[in-house]
């Protein structure tokens, strides 16, 4: 679907890119990075907007310096700012938006009313977009990117602002747009929690550099934390300790960060290493008879998986040590 | 839900709703200058305030009438009283309603390019096959379309009222025909500058007030000076004053050319070689107000 291959953008102060190059097949893919890690100008490259200093890109198989107009044409593109005017129905709107994508009006029509269906806008279609609420404009804008059917989207940012129901929803359409739709996507994120979910590959970028491309099962095998709490019980005064011994007791290692956050002596972190794992603390929970407050995977965020690496590579450097 | 139990129902049933899944498209995609031509109309349409909110509709339409009304009277009077000539030369009504149309500019200039800035729906389009010129163009042609409908409908009304007082065909038809030309300059220079204005703010009260200024204050000021210079006795300054305002510039340009008489102070246009420097500055104006906007967007990305 995408390929890039040492794709660099300078600008006169920043380095944007710093060869990239990262395959994406199709599929819902995830682009992870902080704020400024050179999601959108990566993006802007994709749609043939912004020539690369350096190095080349293919949309599609469509060469990005030379066929933007072809590739535009087949790509849809959900910005991350506020696109909407507030004074047209979401319906008009949309048509509009189909019929710039190049669509023959009743084609647009027929097109806006079955895209606002499935993004999940009914009556209120009709309505003046001024009056949405958050969730629904990400839909309007989700719907604009899709009304012409293209083989590939670009979301940027496309859970930004929502609440956690709203998040989930848009997760759920996300994944749709793939298996329902057949659409190819690449959706960006600052939480890796979230893309883990929805996406069958992450990239991470960061200073637009390729810091990691896999597809989203080896994350989640290598970094899943859980954060469970228990209550506290007559028999067991203190219950958080009492499960830490008897976590210890069965082999189970536990991590000391999140010691100094707040309310960290109440949360024990592991690491789960599979569907074991949570059968084992459910049960060691259920001998002790405590109660189970929460058991939660802990969101990540890119500075953990650079943590990670770092250790992994110190790890591998002490073995070496230890071989030589 | 009933629609999950068609056994229950008949066939034939019409109330059934059927979850007919995802459609894919595989119609034809008509490509750019498609939908440079949609931006168009839909532009063309929006500076009338169809497609939009009642209450976007009402100055627009309220302008336009305002317009015509004049011109239905002019004829009314022209027929009643079996006049030999029209009140009012074509070529001179634009000028004489000046003040509408500069209110028109402000009010729909900001309307067409300050709100795709404003709610930032500029990346939208630029994302799509259209490029950064088509959209000038678009929204350029656009403006000047709908001025064009706005100063050569009365233009019409006169003709016609012309037509039905029996005035002679002949003379009404050069005059109808130099005022068309008249006001298309007009509309396309008019737009011009109030789009290069309107696309610097993404505010579109600024956006009113700056382009009222620069047509209101320019023409004050010019038509000051014009009768200064015409008192002072120096005539002769009096048409290179007027290559300052646009409302001027046309003036000249029709004066020297498509036989109106001047509105000038004292009557006095400007001679046939001061004409071709008019036409050359209304050009040279719709030329960089163009140009100046296809610099403005090929900054604003996404």
């Amino acid at each position: 679907m995408i390929a890039t291959e040492s794709l660099s953008k300078r600008f006169p102060r920043v380095t944007a890119l710093d060869r990239l190059s990262v395959d994406v097949g199709p599929g819902v893919t995830g682009l992870v990075g902080a704020n400024g890690a050179g999601k959108s100008t990566l993006i802007k490259i994709l749609l043939g907007l912004s020539p690369a200093s350096e190095g080349r890109a293919e949309v599609l198989g469509l060469d990005v310096a030379t066929k933007g107009a072809a590739i535009r044409e087949r790509v849809g593109y959900m910005p991350e700012h506020d696109c909407l005017p507030p004074d047209v129905s979401a319906t008009e709107f949309v048509v509009h938006m189909a019929r710039m994508s190049g669509l023959p009006p009743a084609a647009a029509r027929e097109r806006t009313a079955d895209t606002l269906r499935h993004v999940g806008l009914y009556e209120e279609r009709y309505r003046p977009i001024g009056g949405y609420s958050t969730g629904m404009k990400q839909r309007v804008k989700l719907a604009q990117a899709l009304v012409h059917d293209p083989q590939l989207v670009f979301l940027d940012e496309p859970t930004n602002g929502l609440d956690p129901v709203g998040r989930d929803d848009m997760l759920g359409l996300i994944r749709r747009i793939h298996t329902d739709f057949g659409i190819s996507v690449l959706v960006t994120s600052h939480l890796l929690g979230e893309l883990e979910r929805t996406c069958d590959h992450v990239v991470v970028i960061d200073g637009g550099k390729l810091l990691r491309s896999s597809s989203t099962t080896d994350f989640t095998q290598t970094t899943t934390t859980l954060a469970i709490e228990v209550t506290d019980t007559d028999e067991h005064p203190d219950g958080t300790r009492a499960l830490r011994d008897a976590l210890h007791a069965r082999g189970v290692e536990l991590h000391d960060e999140g010691a100094g956050l707040p309310g960290a002596g109440h949360i024990l972190l592991l690491t789960a290493s599979g569907e074991e794992t949570y059968d084992l603390v459910r049960d060691v929970v259920a001998d002790l008879g405590l109660g189970l407050v929460r058991m939660e995977q802990r969101r990540h965020h890119i500075s953990e998986v650079f943590k990670n690496d770092t250790e992994r590579d110190e790890q591998r450097k002490e073995a070496v040590g230890h071989g030589s | 839900m009933a629609a999950e139990q068609p056994l229950a129902t008949p066939a034939g049933d019409q109330t059934r709703i059927h979850n007919i899944g995802y459609r894919t498209y595989d119609g034809p995609r008509l490509g750019r200058s498609y939908a440079t031509r949609s931006l168009y109309s839909q532009s063309l349409r929006g500076a009338y305030g169809l497609g939009r909110s009642v209450k976007s509709k009402v100055l627009p339409m309220l302008l336009f009438v305002v317009m015509c009304v004049p011109a239905a009277i002019m004829v009314a009077v022209a027929v009643a009283t079996k006049a030999k000539d029209l009140p009012v030369d074509y070529t001179r009504y634009a000028i004489i309603m000046q003040a509408v149309i500069s209110l028109y500019v402000a009010s729909q200039a900001p309307q067409s390019v300050s709100r795709d800035l404003r709610f930032k729906t500029v990346p939208l389009y630029f994302s799509r096959p259209i490029e950064s010129a088509d959209y000038v163009r678009a929204k350029f042609a656009a403006l000047a379309s709908a001025l064009f409908i706005l100063t050569a409908a009365p233009l019409l009304v006169l003709y016609v009222g012309a037509l039905l007082a029996k005035l002679d065909f002949g003379d009404q038809t050069e005059g109808f025909a130099q005022g068309l030309v008249s006001v298309a300059l007009l509309s396309l220079l008019f737009a011009g500058i109030g789009l290069v204005i309107a696309a610097v703010t993404p505010r579109r009260g600024f956006g009113i007030a700056a382009v009222i200024a620069v047509l209101t204050i320019s023409y004050g000021a010019v038509s000051t000076l014009q009768a200064i210079a015409d008192a002072q006795g120096s005539g002769s300054a009096v048409p290179w004053i007027g290559l300052f305002s646009p409302i001027t510039l046309i003036d000249g340009v029709q004066s020297a050319f498509l036989g109106a008489t001047s509105a000038y102070p004292g009557g006095i246009g400007p001679s046939y070689a001061e004409g071709v420097v008019y036409v050359l500055v209304v050009l040279g104006l719709i030329a960089a107000a163009y140009g100046l906007l296809l610099r403005r967007y090929r900054k604003v990305g996404l």
